[in-house]
C-alpha cells in the first residue's frame, strides 16, 4: 500500500512538535526517517498509529483519506508498529506473544486454539524468513530475536505498512545486519516500511528513500545513492558535523592503570573475565571492543569497585585498587561513565544539581559537617551546565525530564569535574544523537590530551575505531588481541570480535 | 509570588480531591437513607429534599464537630472572658488538633522510611513501644525523683529509644538477610500490642495500684506535661509544637544533610546509590532508626501527656492512617503535617456527626478512603471535575498511552 502523510501539524504546550510534515512511502519501499532526538519522529509516528490526532493535515492510504481515532483503527488499516522498547510479556512463549490480542479460538466457549496459533506463527516465520522457535519463552530470548517476535506480531495482524522505531538501538552489529536482511525481504514481498533512526550509516544501508526531520519539520529528502553521511548529518543537525574525531597522536607516557591476570565471576558464579591483563598509559585511549556480553560489563564493574574480583590485581598509578569500594575508586581519581546511565549513572526524581553531586556530595565544598552547602552546589552545577552545554530549563529540573544526550552530559560533567587520572567510559554514547555523540567524544579526547588515561568500552565498532589509540578486543571473557590504531582495521577487529584469530 | 504559586499548585490536587470525595460521600449518605428510599415512590420530591437535608445535616455536624459551633463562639464572644463558655466553644477545634498529633508523628516517621525506599508498616508498633518507653520513664523519673523538665526529657528519650529499637529489628534483618520489612514490621506490630497487654497485666511496676484492670498507673500523678493553651481544661500540650518542630527537623535532615541525601538516593535508585558509594545496609538501618524514633517519640508524648495512661490498644489505627497520610502528603514533612491536621479534623468532626445524625462513623471512614483514592488517581479526579460522565467512561490521554502497551 502507498502511505502518504500530508502537512501534518501537531502542537503541544510550548512546542510545535510537527510543523507541516509531509512524507510518503510506496508499496515495497523502505523509507528511512532520520532525525535527532526531539526532531518530531516519535510524535509523527504516534499520529500515524492513532495515539494522537493531528491538529491539521491528512493521512492517505492508497490515495484515500483515513482518520484514526485510536490505535485499533490504525492497526485495522494495516499499520504495524515495532516500538523501540519491546512490548512483550516475559513469561509468554513466542506463539502466545504473537497472537496476543487476536487469538484464534475454537469450540463454543471460544477457548484458545494453541495448535492453530502455533501453525500460523510457524507459517508466518517461514514465509518471511524470520527464524524463531515458536515455543521459546520470551525471557529466554536475546533481544534480536525478541525484535523478530515484535515484527511477527505486526505481520500477524496483517500489517502492510511496518513502522520500526529505532530498531537497532538494542542490537549488536550482527543482529543489525540480520535485521536489514529481514527488512529487505519484507519490502521485496510488498510491505511498505518506515525505518526510524538517528544512525546515518543505517539509512544509507537499508533505505530506498530518506527523509530527514529537524526541529519538527522536514529538513530535506534524498536517496542513499545521492547522500553521504556528512551531508545527512548536516541536514539533521543544521550545521556541519565532524563525524571523525579530530585528534593528534597519543603521547603515551607512564602507566596509569595496570590490570594483571584479572578474573571476575558474574552473578551466577560463571567466570566471565578470564585472566585479563592490560595497561593504560597516561595520554592514551585504550578502546575495548567486543560484542555485548563478552565480559566487558563485569570487567568495568570490577575496575570501578562495583563487583568483587576472583583473583588478579588492579593498580592505579601505584595504588592497589583491587576490591575497594566505589567511593575509594572515585576518590583515587577515576571518572566512571557507566554503561547503563538509567540504572547506575543518575537518580531520576532528583534534580540536575543533585545528580551533579551524586558521588561528591560528602566532600567540600559541597558539604561540611554533614550539612549540604546549597550555594556551592548551585554554583558548581550552574557552571557545569554552562561548560558542558547541558540543555535544561534550570539546575532544579528533575533529570528525568532531560533528553538522553543531556542526561549523559550531566554525568560526564560530574565525572570530569573532579581531578581525573583515569577515565572509564562504558558505552558512553549509546542511544545518543549525532550532536551529543560528537560532543562527548570531543570531551573524552580532551581528557586524554590533558594527560588522563582513558579506557573506553564500546560495542560500536565505529566508536572504537574513531577513538582508540590502541584497540583491545574481548571475546568470551578474554582479551584476544590488542592492536595499535594503525593495525586496527574494521576487518581485523571484526574478525577478532567474532572469536576468529588470524 | 512564585513560592505562593508553588504552594497553590501543591495544594490544588489535595483540595480538589477532598472536594470530590465529599461530593461522592454525599451521594452515598443520600443513597443509604432508608426512610428516604421508602418514600421515593409516593413522594419523590419530598424524599429527595429530605435526603439532601440529611446530607446537609451530616456535613454540618461534621464541620461543627471539627471546628466548633458558630453559635457557641457567639456566646463566648458575648460572655466576654468567661472561661467556661470559651472552653466549650473552642474544645472541638482543640480536640481536632489533639487527634492529629499522633498522626503527625507517625506520619513523619514512616515518611522517612518511605523516602529511603523502605515500606515501614510498623508505625503502630514503634508508636506503642515508644509509649511503653515513655510510661517507664515517667514512673522512674516522675513524682519528684528528678526535676520536672528532666523527667520530660527522659520521657522523650525513652520514647525515641523504644521506637528506634522496635524499628531497628526489621531494619537489621532487611540489611543483613534481606528479610522483607513489610512482613517483619507487621509481625512486630502484633508483638508490640501483645507486649503492652502483658506488661499492664503483669508488671507491678507499671500496672495500676489496685491491679484490677489491665491499665497502667495514672501517669498524671507522676509527670505533668505542660499545656500550651491558657485554659487548663483543654488538653493540648507541648506535644503539638514538638511535632511541628520534628517536621521542620525531618525536612532539614532530608533535604539539607548529607545523610538525608544518601537516604533519598538509596530510596530512588539503589543501583545509583551503590555507584555513588552509598552503602545500602547503613542507609536502611539509619532510616529505620530515625523512622522508629520519631514514631516512638510520638507514642511517649501522647500517652504520658494526653492519654495519661498506658492501656492495650494505645496505637489504635494510627499506624495505617499514618501510612495513608504519608502517601497523601507525598512524604513531604509539610504535606504530612497538613494532611494529619485534616485527618484529625475528620476524626473529631465524625464523632459529632455520628451522635447527631445517626450516620455511622463508617461513612466517614469511607469519605477518608475516598480522599486517598482520589489523590492517588489524579487523572480521574481532574476528569471528574471537567465532566463527571466523561471522566468515568473515557480514559484520559495518559492512560491511553500506557494502555497501548
Amino acid at each position: 500500500m502507498r502511505l502518504e502523510l500530508q502537512k501534518i501539524t501537531k502542537q503541544f504546550p510550548g512546542v510545535l512538535a510537527n510543523d507541516r510534515i509531509s512524507i510518503s512511502v510506496d508499496k515495497g519501499q523502505v523509507l528511512g526517517l532520520l532525525g535527532e532526538n526531539g526532531a518530531g519522529k516519535t510524535t509523527l509516528m504516534n499520529i500515524l498509529s492513532g495515539l494522537y490526532r493531528p491538529d491539521s493535515g491528512k493521512i492517505l492510504i492508497d490515495g484515500k483519506e483515513r482518520v484514526f481515532r485510536d490505535p485499533a483503527q490504525a492497526i485495522e488499516a494495516g499499520i504495524g508498529m515495532v516500538h523501540q522498547h519491546f512490548m512483550l510479556v516475559p513469561v509468554f512463549d513466542v506463539t502466545e506473544s504473537v497472537v496476543l490480542g487476536n487469538e484464534p479460538t475454537k469450540g463454543p466457549l471460544g477457548s484458545f486454539d494453541r495448535a492453530a496459533a502455533r501453525a500460523q506463527v510457524v507459517e508466518l516465520s517461514k514465509k518471511h524468513g524470520l527464524h524463531v522457535d515458536p515455543d521459546a519463552k520470551i525471557e529466554s530470548l536475546p533481544v534480536g530475536v525478541r525484535q523478530r517476535v515484535e515484527i511477527l506480531k505486526a505481520l500477524y495482524r496483517k500489517s502492510d505498512i511496518l513502522v520500526l522505531d529505532e530498531p537497532s538501538a538494542v542490537l549488536t552489529p550482527q543482529e543489525t545486519e540480520e535485521l536489514f536482511e529481514i527488512i529487505r525481504g519484507l519490502a521485496k514481498g510488498g510491505t511498505s516500511i518506515i525505518f526510524i533512526t538517528h544512525k546515518l550509516n543505517e539509512v544509507i544501508a537499508v533505505a530506498d528513500k530518506i527523509t530527514v526531520l529537524r526541529r519538527g519539520a522536514v529538513a530535506g529528502e534524498t536517496t542513499p545513492k545521492k547522500a553521504t553521511s556528512a551531508k545527512l548529518a548536516e541536514m539533521m543537525v543544521g550545521r556541519e558535523v565532524q563525524l571523525t574525531v579530530d585528534r593528534s597522536r597519543a603521547k603515551a607516557a607512564r602507566t596509569i592503570l595496570d590490570v594483571d591476570r584479572l578474573r571476575v565471576l558474574n552473578d551466577e558464579g560463571k567466570l566471565v573475565v578470564d585472566d585479563v591483563s592490560f595497561e593504560v598509559k597516561s595520554g592514551e585511549i585504550l578502546a575495548v571492543a567486543g560484542v555485548q556480553g563478552n565480559g566487558q560489563t563485569e570487567l568495568v564493574e570490577a575496575l570501578t569497585g562495583l563487583r568483587a574480583t576472583d583473583s588478579g590485581t588492579i593498580v592505579l598509578d601505584g595504588v592497589d585498587l583491587t576490591n575497594v569500594s566505589p567511593r575509594k575508586v572515585a576518590t583515587a581519581g577515576v571518572a566512571h561513565i557507566p554503561e547503563d546511565r538509567n540504572r547506575d549513572g543518575m537518580v531520576k526524581g532528583m534534580t540536575v544539581a543533585e545528580n551533579f553531586i551524586l558521588n561528591s556530595y560528602h566532600l567540600p565544598p559541597f558539604s561540611s559537617g554533614g550539612v549540604l552547602n546549597r550555594r556551592e552546589i548551585a554554583l558548581a552545577a550552574e557552571r557545569a551546565v554552562k561548560d558542558f552545554d547541558v540543555r535544561t530549563p534550570s539546575i532544579d529540573t528533575d533529570i528525568a525530564n532531560l533528553s538522553g544526550g543531556n542526561q549523559q552530559k550531566v554525568i560526564v560533567a560530574r565525572e570530569f569535574s573532579r581531578g581525573v587520572k583515569l577515565v572509564i567510559a562504558a558505552q558512553p554514547t549509546r542511544g545518543l544523537d549525532v550532536g551529543s555523540i560528537e560532543y562527548i567524544h570531543k570531551r573524552i579526547v580532551e581528557q586524554r590530551d590533558a594527560g588522563a588515561a582513558v579506557l573506553i568500552v564500546s560495542t560500536e565498532l565505529d566508536e572504537v575505531l574513531a577513538l582508540g589509540d590502541r584497540v583491545a578486543v574481548m571475546y568470551e571473557g578474554r582479551i584476544v588481541g590488542i592492536l595499535d590504531s594503525k593495525q586496527a582495521t574494521r576487518e581485523r577487529v571484526g574478525l577478532l570480535m567474532g572469536g576468529i584469530q588470524k | 509570588m512564585s513560592t505562593m504559586r508553588k504552594i497553590g499548585r501543591a495544594l490544588k490536587l489535595p483540595a480538589l480531591s477532598m472536594f470530590v470525595a465529599f461530593l461522592v460521600g454525599g451521594v452515598f449518605i443520600f443513597l443509604t437513607d432508608v426512610e428516604m428510599l421508602k418514600q421515593l415512590t409516593s413522594n419523590p420530591l419530598g424524599a429527595v429534599g429530605a435526603g439532601l437535608g440529611r446530607v446537609g445535616a451530616a456535613y454540618g455536624a461534621l464541620l461543627r464537630g471539627a471546628f466548633g459551633d458558630p453559635a457557641t463562639y457567639g456566646d463566648a464572644l458575648a460572655s466576654g472572658g468567661d472561661v467556661r463558655v470559651w472552653t466549650r466553644a473552642v474544645r472541638p477545634l482543640v480536640e481536632s488538633v489533639v487527634a492529629s498529633v499522633p498522626l503527625i508523628f507517625v506520619g513523619l516517621g514512616v515518611s522517612v522510611a518511605f523516602r529511603t525506599g523502605i515500606f515501614n508498616i510498623g508505625g503502630a508498633g514503634q508508636f506503642a513501644i515508644g509509649a511503653l518507653g515513655g510510661t517507664t520513664a515517667a514512673l522512674l523519673f516522675g513524682a519528684g525523683v528528678t526535676p520536672a523538665p528532666v523527667a520530660i526529657v527522659m520521657i522523650m528519650l525513652f520514647g525515641i529509644a523504644g521506637g528506634a529499637l522496635w524499628a531497628f529489628i526489621p531494619g537489621f534483618l532487611k540489611a543483613r538477610v534481606g528479610a522483607s520489612e513489610v512482613i517483619t514490621t507487621i509481625m512486630l506490630n502484633s508483638i508490640a500490642s501483645q507486649l503492652i497487654f502483658f506488661v499492664v497485666m503483669n508488671s507491678e511496676f507499671i500496672q495500676q495500684e489496685q491491679r484490677l484492670q489491665p491499665v497502667s498507673k495514672e501517669l498524671s500523678k507522676y509527670v505533668d506535661i505542660p499545656g500550651i493553651l491558657p485554659i487548663e481544661a483543654l488538653r493540648l500540650d507541648i506535644a503539638f509544637p514538638i511535632a511541628l518542630l520534628t517536621a521542620v527537623a525531618v525536612s532539614y535532615f532530608l533535604f539539607r544533610s548529607t545523610k538525608g541525601f544518601e537516604l533519598r538516593t538509596a530510596g530512588l535508585n539503589l543501583a545509583a546509590a551503590k555507584y555513588a558509594g552509598i552503602g545500602a545496609s547503613s542507609s536502611i538501618i539509619t532510616a529505620m532508626l530515625i523512622s522508629g524514633g520519631i514514631s516512638g517519640l510520638g507514642g511517649a508524648l501522647v500517652v504520658v501527656g494526653m492519654a495519661k495512661q498506658l492501656a492495650p490498644g494505645v496505637e489504635g489505627s494510627v499506624g495505617f492512617t499514618a501510612i495513608a497520610i504519608a502517601l497523601v502528603g507525598r512524604t513531604r514533612p509539610s504535606g504530612v503535617v497538613a494532611t494529619a491536621l485534616v485527618f484529625g479534623f475528620l476524626q473529631q468532626g465524625g464523632r459529632l456527626m455520628q451522635i447527631e445524625t445517626i450516620i455511622p462513623i463508617q461513612m466517614l471512614l469511607f469519605v477518608q478512603a475516598l480522599v486517598i483514592a482520589f489523590i492517588a488517581a489524579p487523572d480521574l479526579t481532574m476528569q471528574i471535575l471537567k465532566n463527571p460522565f466523561r471522566g468515568l467512561s473515557r480514559r484520559s490521554p495518559n492512560s491511553k498511552l500506557k494502555g497501548v502497551s
